[in-house]
């Protein structure tokens, strides 16, 4: 017997009102997820003027940034398989961070005062990220000098390895690493990106 | 070398070869159905606090997960568990959908309206209402909704048609 089809379509309505359950529940999930420690990576889109760059957070700290280029989607694929599959989006996690980049694309912001966790990067490049930490707002280094300040002055090219894995561009600056010619050298997020901020931090100084 | 036994293949630097997704998506893709499986075992008013519960659960296990898992077949189970637990818990039958008021406010979600179905749902015999539920709610083959109930694929089936033919002339009845 063919089943009544007025009760099938009623058994499977989906109206807006689902919808907007949805979204009250994802809310309360986030909650609940951060108060049973099970929000592993919280995420969240930040529109700046390079573009719109994805967020990650641990209850550690900073753990990703990643620019349009990189494909938002893949970088949470890769949070998923090499940090935990437990990613949500999480906006008001990243509140602090999103302020602070705004601040700092703005003008108004010459260093970061996040939690970073830079569980991402291993030994050499890590080393890398920890060095550039403190290369000051609007000053740049060559590829050779951040080698050779770290005490591996023939590791040039794996400096420039460690920049281009950064997980956390803008925040650690890499962009303030420079070939020793005068030359930009490469970027994570494009070349094009480099220069807008070492422009935005040339103009931005006193 | 003999095979491992157990162990999941895995890449050249020892990731898995294929891997779960974030979280995100499985909320995103599969919430909305079950709220509906939530809101045909308990009711529309308690529906929101057992499918908070399920995805609870379901992140905390995710990450156990076997990666080509039916996901929306293991959300459904989980759902259909966190259920029973909380009609169990308030110590009364499932037809929860009894305490829906006459009268639903303006405020009220479209998806809410149709008491009149989902008190014939949940007035169901415990077996059709899970066939009902996760084969034209859930959209799980039978074989999987026997699973879940408890019954043989075609006892499923079965279950399944006898529900909906149930559901119809129970509607049927209170809407002249």
């Amino acid at each position: 017997m063919t089943p009544e089809p007025d009760v099938l379509r009623r058994l499977r309505h989906d109206g807006d009102g689902s919808i907007s359950a949805i979204g009250r529940l994802h809310e309360r999930l986030i909650e609940a997820a951060s108060s049973h420690d099970l929000l592993d990576v919280a995420y969240r889109v930040l529109d700046t003027p390079v573009g719109p760059l994805l967020l990650a957070a641990t209850p550690a700290g900073l753990v990703r940034i990643a620019f349009t280029d990189q494909g938002h989607d893949a970088v949470l694929d890769d949070l998923a398989r090499r940090v935990s599959p437990r990613v949500l989006h999480a906006p008001s996690r990243l509140d602090p961070a999103a302020r602070q980049l705004h601040e700092y694309f703005s003008g108004r912001r010459r260093r970061f005062d996040l939690p970073l966790d830079l569980q991402l990067a291993h030994g050499f490049r890590r080393l890398v990220l920890d060095w550039l930490t403190d290369l000051d707002y609007g000053s740049t280094a060559s590829y050779a000098a951040v080698a050779a300040a770290i005490g591996k002055p023939k590791a040039v090219r794996a400096v420039g390895t460690a920049c281009a894995t950064n997980p956390v561009p803008v925040v650690v600056p890499c962009h303030r690493v420079v070939r020793s010619d005068g030359g930009a050298g490469g970027y994570v997020g494009g070349l094009e990106t480099k220069h807008v901020l070492l422009a935005l931090e040339a103009g931005a100084r006193p | 070398m003999a095979p491992r036994g157990g162990a999941s293949p895995t890449g050249v630097r020892g990731t898995p070869i294929v891997s779960l997704p974030p979280f995100e998506a499985v909320v995103v893709e599969h919430g909305p159905v079950v709220l509906r499986v939530c809101r045909a075992v308990v009711g529309p008013h308690d529906a929101d606090d057992v499918w908070s519960e399920t995805f609870l659960a379901a992140l905390g296990a995710y990450p156990r997960l076997a990666p080509d898992s039916n996901v929306r077949g293991w959300l459904a189970t989980i759902a259909h568990r966190k259920g029973i637990d909380w009609i169990r818990s308030r110590n009364r039958a499932p037809l929860a959908v009894a305490r829906v008021p006459d009268h639903p406010g303006p405020t009220a979600e479209p998806a809410l309206r149709d008491d009149a179905l989902w008190r014939a749902v949940a007035a169901l015999p415990t077996k059709q209402r899970g066939a009902v539920l996760y084969h034209y709610v859930a959209d799980l083959p039978y074989a999987e909704v026997g699973q879940l109930i408890g019954s043989s694929e075609a006892a499923a089936r079965r279950a399944a048609s006898d529900g909906l033919r149930t559901l119809r002339s129970t509607v049927n009845r209170e809407r002249p």
